[in-house]
């Protein structure tokens, strides 16, 4: 075993005058179809080629820089191109988030790429179109009016014989700046975009054959897992090397705080990672998740904000015949992708190429630059499908990890994390406290609603990678964890709204942006108080909501919801005993996603077996509007997977963590849902071609867990208004109730 | 360095390996280059590294190499013979029964060691016969529908 020691000193002075040289095809098998050289293709999206290459065979290569985390971008974003062009869908290649030759179009978040990624393609594609016209009225002799572009072919629109795109293109580029007027394919006259296209990359996942980022290799690659610190914070004291002894070919890699093992076979690497004794120093002290809530609430504040102020909501309140309030809790999650998050690094002296599944591969590269000394122009990052990020996971540092140790090695290095790590170590969804007042008059009138929200600081600035922070390398530290103040008001009539946050000055652990961030904690809160309202009124939770919108979306997205679960209007709770002495319930939540986008009602059917406190979801429906639909199956995996993910996060899910570190670490210990807990979901898409597209990726876990707490009040009449809604929690719960109220 | 021999997808064929509590799962991705089974925990708790010895539904995470030697192990690559998917590779792609795909292998191959032992499940015996297999997208009303339609086939 050969130990290598490096200084941050010898870290930073390492370098040289190697160029990199960005091979393209060979070893990116995702992109042998790409024609067009890495060297100077056109990145600026104000040009054509920057997003379109076509090829003498009649494919069509498209650029995006958002990428697939597996929710069908790529098909739905060929669908829009294919659209455009007149040629079939099965003719494009998507190629996406890959720095060297995909646009930047910001990071693949906030539900953004079709909205952006895909319709920046698309305006790209309509100026193609144009000029594809004007090619085709000077071969064929007509003006372009009378033509058409179909099947891949610019023909008369009279009929009569036409010439292929190919012949027309062959290899050249457009040479043209995106012409933001350029007249788009009318909705009516769609037949590619609406159609449920098979994805293109669900073959290759079933036969074990796609290409994962952790399944790149290049030749002469290390294998090397990095040793986090025992606690947040803290330094290292000793290595003991002797504990490692036996395994072979195994170097360890120490730069300040950071200690990795790395070699050639994978298994020798992860067991040394096991075997190696180390010891560290304290940490900084952790609150500690037990009480997070309370602490959240006593936590120093580093300043209040009012995001949304409509009229005087306290003196509405103060001044109402009925006042209601109620206080909601959301733990930290962690993304918990079901792969622990990989990168591959080659650094060759100045020069770095990183294939990770980073969903913003643009600001990785940015911030890798910036962290490790490197011009921007000699990092080139590869996306490369990952399991499931659902936001910033730990992608981002395991990329750093790979690239301090190619470095330092001076080899390229694939880096996968433990499971341990992955749970442990990705940034988190933070924790939200919510107390939510109202005020209503004598009449039911909402008259005045004011929502409190604890949330941890969000400062500006790219987040800390574990990998340079370890190896003291100076960095910023940003805290930002996405939009996580949207949907704290609600939806529906009321004359008096405040939405306040006090940013709370301490972030107990490291934030990210997590599936529709804030917006599943804020809708719980919202949705279960409106409901909390609804019981106090004695209406039924469905009139109670349909009585206070306007928006015919609003209600239709509600009133199919209902007809489709066929939901009797009736008040709740309604504790009734059904087989086995279960109790059984339903529940409904509505929301607009960031009161803007998309309009999902849920419903859902539960029972509740007060024995174990055990929470049975048997069916969920779902009225989904998110305008233009592209793809409805792709959609409707989506959906389904907000659907069911949710209640994993609302039923199981809570980072635990001591004064020193995160204990929940494995599947044991951060459970989530199981297939014996899989309900039936029923998914109704309401299309709007007359409207432009949303995206969907994220707006149907909104409602889910407030759909899930009204349903267990209606079944049981308990409200559950701390998450994760463990058996134990809901035990104690019923007992609770049982002793005080007797409403069971 | 030890040798194991075994059969892998139909071959017989050896692996040296230094460690005999190496786990298969290194043995697959690494000199077999099967990258098709995927690491998901090492700890026996996920089911995305699962393959088939002698036909049960293995850990591959938690099956040393010295235990797989002398017995016939199936890999997601070794499920589709001259390019034809099997049955439950088939009804996934019909039902498009993945979103990320990473714990696909694993669902596939425990769900055709189910379908084995269990031909024409219902429902809840398909939930049951999948328990120990997580999928983080929420794809399972998908793999639960792909399932029933292999069963079918």
């Amino acid at each position: 075993m050969a130990s290598v020691m490096f200084s941050r000193r010898d870290l930073l002075k390492a370098g040289g005058a190697v160029v990199v040289s960005f091979a393209f095809g060979g070893s990116l098998p995702r992109h042998l179809d790409a024609q067009t050289p890495a060297t100077g293709k056109p990145l600026d999206p104000s040009e054509v080629d920057a997003f379109l290459a076509f090829h003498a065979d009649g494919t069509v290569t498209v650029y995006t820089g958002k990428v697939d985390v597996g929710t069908g971008f790529r098909i739905a974003v060929a669908q829009m191109a294919a659209e455009e062009l007149g040629i079939p869908a099965q003719r494009i290649t998507v190629v996406d988030g890959d720095t060297g030759v995909c646009p930047d179009q910001g990071g693949t978040g906030g539900s953004t790429g079709l909205t952006r990624g895909g319709a920046d393609v698309r305006q790209a594609a309509a100026t193609a179109r144009q000029a594809l016209l004007g090619l085709g009225a000077a071969r064929l002799n007509r003006p372009a009016n009378d033509l058409t572009i179909a099947g891949g072919e610019v023909r008369p629109t009279a009929g009569g014989t036409g010439v292929s795109i190919a012949e027309l293109v062959g290899e050249r580029r457009f040479s043209l700046k995106v012409d933001a007027k350029a007249p788009l394919r009318d909705p009516r006259q769609y037949s590619v975009v609406g159609q449920p296209l098979p994805r293109p990359d669900v073959p290759a996942k079933c036969s074990g054959r796609h290409t994962y980022v952790h399944d790149f290799t290049l030749p002469g690659m290390l294998h090397a897992r990095v040793i986090r610190t025992a606690a947040i914070g803290a330094t290292l004291q000793s290595v003991d090397e002797s504990s490692i002894r036996g395994i072979p070919d195994v170097r360890l890699v120490r730069i300040e705080n950071f200690l990795a093992l790395v070699g050639k076979d994978e298994w020798s690497v992860v067991k040394a990672a096991g075997a190696l004794k180390t010891t560290w120093s304290e940490g900084r002290p952790l609150p500690g998740s037990d009480g997070l809530d309370r602490w959240t609430r006593t936590a120093a504040i580093d300043r209040d904000q009012t995001v949304v102020n409509r009229g005087d909501a306290t003196a509405a309140i103060g001044s109402a015949a009925t006042t209601v309030s109620a206080t909601y809790f959301w733990p930290f999650q962690s993304h918990a992708s079901l792969g622990p998050c990989c990168a591959v690094a080659d650094v060759k002296g100045d020069a770095a190429t990183v294939w990770s599944s980073s969903q913003g591969t643009h600001g990785l590269r940015a911030n890798l630059s910036k962290v490790f000394g490197l011009s921007v122009d000699k990092v080139r990052v590869v996306f490369l499908d990952g399991a499931g990020s659902y936001g910033t996971n730990g992608g981002d540092h395991v990329a750093a990890d790979a690239v301090l140790l190619s470095k330092t090695v001076g080899q390229p290095v694939r880096v996968q994390w433990s499971r341990q790590d992955e749970t442990g170590w990705d940034p988190k969804g933070p924790q939200q406290l919510l107390d939510i007042r109202a005020g209503v008059d004598a009449g039911g009138r909402i008259v005045g609603w004011d929502t409190q929200m604890w949330l941890p600081n969000q400062t500006g600035g790219a987040r800390a990678l574990l990998a340079a922070e370890a190896s003291g390398i100076s960095q910023e530290h940003g805290t930002g964890a996405g939009a996580i103040t949207q949907n704290g008001d609600p939806p529906y009539q009321a004359d008096n709204v405040r939405v306040m946050v006090h940013w709370t000055k301490e972030v107990p652990l490291q934030l990210s942006n997590l599936r529709a961030p804030g917006k599943i904690a804020n809708v719980f809160a919202v949705e279960s108080f409106t409901d909390e309202l609804a019981a106090a009124a004695g209406v039924d939770a469905v009139s109670f909501r349909l009585d206070r919108l306007t928006d015919p979306r609003a209600i239709e997205a509600i009133r199919r919801t209902a007809q489709a679960f066929n939901w009797q209007p009736r008040k709740s709770p309604n504790p009734r005993t059904g087989e086995g002495g279960v109790f059984e319930g339903r529940g409904i939540a509505y929301m607009r996603y960031k009161q803007a986008e998309n309009y999902v009602a849920i419903a859902m059917d539960v029972a509740v077996r007060p024995a174990t406190g055990r929470i049975e979801v048997r069916r969920v429906v779902c009225a989904h509007d998110c305008g233009l639909i592209v793809n409805p199956d792709a959609l409707k995996n989506q959906v389904e997977g907000c659907i069911v993910q949710t209640l994993s996060r609302a039923l199981h899910e809570e980072v635990t963590f001591d004064r020193t570190r995160v204990t929940s670490v494995d599947w044991a210990s951060y459970p989530i849902l199981r297939f014996p807990e899989a309900p039936q979901v029923d998914v109704i898409l309401i299309d709007r071609p007359d409207q432009p597209l949303l995206g969907a990726g994220e707006a149907a876990t909104a409602p889910v867990a407030a759909a899930l707490a009204n349903a267990v009040f209606d079944a049981t009449g308990v409200r559950l208004r701390t998450v994760p809604f463990t058996q134990e929690r809901v035990k104690a719960a019923l007992a609770v109730d049982r002793k005080s109220t007797a409403v069971l | 360095m030890a040798k194991y021999a075994f059969r892998l997808n139909g071959r017989a064929v050896s692996a040296e390996s230094w460690d005999p509590a190496q786990p298969l799962l290194y043995v697959l991705r690494g000199p077999f280059s099967l990258h098709g089974t995927k690491f998901g925990c090492g700890l026996g708790q996920c089911g995305a590294c699962t393959v088939l010895m002698d036909g049960k539904a293995v850990r591959s995470c938690t099956t040393p190499i010295s235990r797989a030697a002398g017995h016939a192990i199936t890999t997601i690559e070794g499920l589709t013979t001259n390019d034809t998917p099997h049955k439950v590779q088939a009804a996934f792609v019909a039902e498009q029964a993945a979103q990320c795909g990473y714990c696909t292998s694993g669902m596939i191959m425990t769900a055709a060691a189910f379908l084995s032992a269990t031909p024409s499940p219902t429902i809840e015996q398909a939930k049951a016969g999948l328990a120990g297999n997580l999928c983080r997208c929420g794809t399972h009303t998908r793999i639960l529908r792909a399932v029933v339609r292999a069963s079918k086939a």
